[in-house]
């Protein structure tokens, strides 16, 4: 499904991956300044790798020798960001649907109520990002990316800003949304119990390389 | 960014070349562009209420182009990203996430350039003068009415209008300003 070449360097830290990830939740774990997120960056199109090679179910995404290099909104990667980034001036609905909205219909993989049924939104969909709670944005953040109808989730510490409380309370709407919606996804976090609970397929990244 | 390039570009091109000959040699309907102007599209700049229209806009975008350009610079560019990554194309992020959320201000330059232009008064006498009926702007008249006899009454009265002008303006910026932030939760 993913197939990683890459070789990355800013100044004295290098990233360095070759690993081909084929789970549909694949967990990666790593301490801070390790290069997750740098590497979720090298996927997504925000950072240009220097060399090598991406292929997201065989379609190329990145090859420095062909000059290949698509900009992030064709590459059908979604992403959970760590703060949600819900968009201020939008309703929860409109929000919900920015990606939806883009797509044909036939590309069109979830349909918003079933979102709405599953994550639980009903109650929040006229309302503003500025009046929901850190673990309901969340929820729409995540309703959000998976209506764009992405190839690859990444999920880029999703929880980290949440307490503890409200953890235990999204958890389960990930694993729901790993049973029911066959999106494979990337887990960035550097709780490792948090992983386990959705996935036994685990990568330990350290200093920009993936060491098991 | 761009838009502000060319706000500088032509605000430095008019001070270079700001002088009446200039405007008229140019702009004059014997002139290179206001030949031009006539002959394709029947438009007469020099001396006619376009021309002090477009005096006006020249002196006060400036304004407009540095407020919004803070504006933009303030929005959070992972906002922009966070579009990207849900398949927006650089130009719907640009007009559905960061034209919106600069708003206010661009509404707040608007409001600054129109004011810029109620007090116009140099580029508007220099380049098409002050005639009764076509180019004599609120300035002019009041400026016109204080060197005629007896016509401080009138002078007055026009300030007023002025200031009654300006103070609706920047009210209605204010309740713009105001109904954005609400809406965005700022307040």
């Amino acid at each position: 499904m993913l197939d990683i070449h890459i070789r990355f360097a800013r100044g004295d830290f290098v990233v360095n991956v070759q690993q081909k990830i084929e789970a549909p939740v694949t967990g990666l774990f790593g301490p801070s300044g390790s290069g997750k997120s740098t590497l979720l960056g090298l996927l997504g199109g925000f950072i240009k790798p220097d060399s090598g090679r991406i292929l997201l179910d065989d379609v190329c995404l990145f090859d420095g020798i062909k000059k290949i290099n698509l900009a992030p909104h064709l590459r059908r990667i979604g992403t959970l960001f760590q703060d949600g980034r819900l968009f201020p001036h939008l309703s929860i609905r409109n929000n919900l649907t920015y990606g939806l909205n883009l797509l044909s219909l036939e590309d069109r993989m979830i349909q918003l109520n079933e979102i709405v049924e599953m994550l639980e939104l009903s109650d929040f969909l006229d309302r503003r990002p500025h009046e929901l709670s850190g673990g309901e944005i969340q929820r729409v953040a995540l309703g959000r990316a998976l209506l764009s109808s992405p190839k690859l989730l990444l999920l880029d510490e999703p929880l980290s800003s949440l307490d503890m409380r409200l953890r235990q309370q999204i958890l389960p709407f990930l694993k729901l949304i790993k049973d029911e919606i066959k999106i494979p996804m990337i887990y960035v976090s550097h709780d490792m119990t948090e992983i386990k609970y959705l996935t036994d397929d685990i990568l330990m990244i350290d200093a920009g390389r993936i060491v098991t | 960014m761009v838009i502000g390039q060319k706000g500088v570009f032509w605000k430095v091109s008019f001070r270079w070349f700001g002088s009446h000959s200039t405007y008229s040699s140019l702009l004059g309907s014997q002139g290179l562009i206001g030949h031009w102007l006539k002959q394709e599209f029947g438009i007469t700049i020099a001396f006619t209420w376009v021309g002090a229209a477009i005096a006006s806009a020249v002196m006060g975008f400036p304004l407009m182009v540095r407020s919004t350009r803070l504006a933009m610079s303030q929005i959070d560019r992972k906002l922009e990203m966070a579009a990207q990554s849900l398949g927006a194309s650089p130009w719907r992020v640009f007009f559905t996430i960061t034209l919106p959320l600069a708003v206010p201000g661009i509404v707040t330059g608007l409001i600054l350039a129109f004011s810029r232009s109620l007090g116009e008064f140099g580029a508007t006498i220099t380049f098409v003068g002050n005639i009764e009926g076509e180019t004599r702007t609120l300035p002019l008249a009041i400026y016109t009415y204080t060197q005629m006899p007896g016509g401080d009454m009138i002078a007055m009265r026009l300030v007023m209008i002025s200031i009654l002008i300006a103070l609706s303006a920047l009210i209605v910026s204010n309740l713009l300003e105001r109904r954005m932030a609400k809406k965005m939760g700022r307040i």
